[in-house]
């Protein structure tokens, strides 16, 4: 009824104004979102946006790709420092602290709450909910693509040993892989050592363990927070990593080096694999006909009460310096964003998890998660959930993160190549990150995390 | 009838050099003074606040063993890509220039790969030199382990070097054939009526005749490969293994737009211009000294 209405006022609009040349109607008002995914994601990301500006017709978002997290947030900055900024922008989870300490936003909560939104926020997974919140709890951005880190193993390579579950511990993945490499495989594991992996080798193997990265409660309590990831349980894993490299249980693969290690897992080539939940639908789609897999939480070592897992990507920052109005149609956005059907739309053409409860809950509802491509990827919430987040396990809070990933890049290299020991390897990447924090804490003089 | 055209004062030519100046101060030295004045404070990426903090910049880097590194490999892939990029032009373009059948092709051919972008070309050099797909492959299977640029510092390095010359190497043969063509036929005719061979007409005609060519390249080469390096390690190692390819560019591009340390980039780029203006120097001075003018 809605829907006819409109079009009749539009009809009636579109003669009168070609009649008279007179605006009948004022014209949506528009704002942008700079948004970093690509690909098949962005084109998603479109259709979001389409279906945003179809479902009322007082704004209209703008929806750019700016290619990547990196560029989103280059681009976002420039633009800011020239007074072009968008109203919404798209920030990956390390940029958090970067953006706590611009200035240069308007937090989401009071947005919302200006513009006469009620949001539970209670209802986000608290994993999710604090990596983006305050220290007092105050939601700055809203979290938009979420996901969390999954091990993938191949059934019929697990059957040829005599198992039917995921390894539990490390310690099992250990006896494991020795068993799949003795049985001919020629791949047991793969991994790769670039800066991207420091989120599941690093930070979402600290978390599930509870393990500080940094001082400071992972820097949720100050900026002279330091790495501390060299006297952790975080070297026993490297160094059980380095070993099973050494004994070719475990292979490095890249995109630079010819395969990924998703293309590797899809292809039958290596048997476990760890990434994003994001790549589920990847693996679903590019897998070798009749490969049977699954996907399970990340292993613990024996004796560990798992904590739950870090979030991934990326959240949606409001900036500072629009108008009312372009605020007015950010909220009405944020608002279509946080609706469970919108999770259920987003879900299903990514590999993103909702984010909050009630998402979830519509989705099961829906029975999305007892269908075929979609089964195994409640395992990311159970893991997302699988406790109380702690002091150590709410995210990371720490200045120039692209940086320190970096140099967790260099270092594991650094180390695979045996060109260090993994002391020496992760005392320097202590040494260099520490230097990074140092040099964020000296530009931000005086000033404390929200 | 006066022929020459004179103004009566010189503000008119002054005025006419205006909007040539305003290019060069907008485009030039207004972002270089800034990259200055950036490289002497600490920026916050998003504006607001700056601090000034003299050389601290300066002092931070230089005090970094990465940064040494950085400047290590620099010099040794321009040093190896400049003389590997030009000797493979300079034989190509004494070939050609020899009266062969179907030498027009070979020169369309050798000058195609200058016009490649750098992405595209990086992006193929990938594939062509994956350690786990095509010729690379059989290579590591009769031989394992043999090439392996995602660990070995050393292979990264020679693939960002083999991509860098193969570009350049194209540019430089249209010089060098230039050179070739521009050297009289009479002056080798007669050397070759006198009985001289290939070689010797070569190494006593035409190599002194093209020395200014050489020079030129040289300078132009050695400058490409500390600036234009940059999307070929972007796409083919992104400074890695371990550093082993972060070159002095792309480390300012990291460090400056992937990790918002404006400050830190541009002393980096201050740096990296001045190592650039030496190298230049030390080039006119000592080996101009060779070139043979007409």
């Amino acid at each position: 009824m809605m829907i006819i209405k409109r079009g009749l006022a539009a009809l009636a609009a579109g003669a009168l104004s070609t009649a008279l040349a007179v605006p009948a109607f004022a014209e949506p008002v528009k704002f942008d979102f700079w948004f970093g995914l690509s690909g098949d994601l962005a084109r998603v990301v479109d259709t979001l946006c389409k279906n945003f500006n179809a479902s009322q017709s007082d704004y209209e978002v703008v929806c750019t790709s700016q290619g990547n997290y990196d560029a989103t947030l280059q681009n976002t900055i420039a633009a800011f420092r020239a007074g072009k900024q968008p109203a919404v922008v798209q920030v990956y989870d390390v940029g958090t602290a970067t953006m706590m300490l611009s200035g240069a936003y308007k937090p989401a909560d009071k947005l919302m709450e200006e513009n006469g939104y009620k949001i539970d926020y209670a209802d986000y997974f608290p994993g999710i909910a604090r990596y983006y919140a305050t220290s007092k709890g105050e939601m700055l951005s809203f979290p938009f693509n979420s996901s969390t880190a999954l091990m993938y193993w191949n059934k019929d390579a697990f059957a040829k040993i005599g198992k039917t579950e995921a390894p539990k511990t490390w310690e099992d993945v250990g006896a494991d892989l020795q068993a799949m490499k003795d049985a001919g495989y020629e791949c047991p594991m793969a991994i790769n050592i670039s800066a991207n992996e420091s989120w599941q080798l690093m930070e979402q193997f600290s978390a599930i363990h509870n393990q500080p990265i940094a001082t400071k409660n992972n820097g949720y309590d100050g900026l002279d927070a330091r790495l501390e990831v060299n006297k952790t349980k975080f070297v026993q894993y490297v160094t059980d990593l380095k070993k099973w490299y050494d004994a070719g249980l475990i292979k490095i693969k890249s995109k630079d080096l010819g395969q990924d290690m998703v293309q590797a897992f899809a292809s039958g080539t290596c048997q476990v694999i760890m990434t994003s939940v994001g790549d589920h639908g990847t693996v679903g789609k590019t897998q070798k006909e009749g490969m049977k897999w699954d996907v399970a939480e990340l292993p613990v070592y024996a004796g560990t009460e798992r904590k739950n897992s870090l979030v991934g990507g990326a959240s949606l920052w409001v900036l500072s310096g629009k108008s009312d109005a372009e605020y007015k149609g950010a909220a009405a956005f944020l608002n279509f964003i946080h609706d469970p059907k919108t999770a259920l739309f987003w879900s299903t053409n990514t590999g993103y998890i909702p984010v909050t409860k009630s998402g979830f809950d519509y989705m099961k509802a829906q029975g999305f998660y007892d269908k075929a491509p979609y089964k195994g990827r409640e395992v990311a919430i159970a893991s997302l959930t699988a406790s109380e987040p702690t002091e150590i396990t709410r995210g990371i809070r720490l200045g120039n993160f692209t940086q320190i990933r970096a140099e967790f890049g260099t270092q594991m290299q650094a180390i695979f190549a045996n060109k260090v020991s993994v002391q020496e390897g992760l005392d320097t990447l202590v040494k260099n990150g520490d230097a990074i924090l140092a040099r964020f804490q000296q530009t931000y003089p005086g000033k404390t995390l929200p | 009838m006066e022929k020459r055209v004179t103004f009566g004062s010189w503000t008119i030519g002054i005025l006419f050099a205006v909007p040539q100046l305003l290019l060069i101060f907008t485009f030039f030295y207004w972002p270089a003074g800034q990259a200055v004045y950036w490289s002497l404070t600490l920026q916050q990426p998003w504006g607001g606040g700056n601090i000034w903090v003299g050389l601290d910049n300066f002092r931070s880097i230089l005090a970094n063993a990465d940064y040494w590194n950085s400047i290590t490999a620099s010099l040794v892939f321009a040093g190896i890509s400049t003389g590997l990029a030009m000797f493979v032009a300079l034989v190509l373009a004494a070939l050609t220039d020899r009266q062969l059948a179907g030498s027009r092709l070979y020169r369309v051919v050798l000058i195609w790969p200058y016009g490649i972008a750098a992405p595209a070309l990086a992006m193929a050099f990938r594939f062509i030199l994956a350690p786990e797909a095509g010729f690379m492959a059989v290579v590591n299977q009769v031989w394992p382990g043999f090439w392996d640029p995602g660990l070995d510092g050393t292979d990264a390095m020679a693939s960002i070097i083999i991509a860098f010359s193969w570009k350049y190497v194209g540019y430089n043969f249209i010089f060098f054939l230039a050179a070739f063509q521009a050297i009289p036929r009479s002056l080798i005719e007669a050397a070759a009526m006198d009985g001289s061979g290939v070689m010797r007409r070569f190494w006593d005609i035409q190599f002194p005749l093209i020395t200014p060519t050489i020079f030129f390249l040289l300078v132009i080469n050695i400058t490409e490969s500390f600036q234009d390096s940059f999307g070929i390690v972007d796409i083919m190692t992104a400074g890695g293994p371990a550093n082993a390819t972060n070159l002095m560019v792309y480390k300012i591009y990291s460090d400056g737009f992937k990790g918002l340390d404006y400050s830190g980039a541009a002393a980096q780029s201050i740096i990296l211009m001045l190592l650039i203006v030496v190298l230049t120097i030390f080039q006119f001075r000592f080996i101009e000294r060779r070139v043979h003018y007409r």
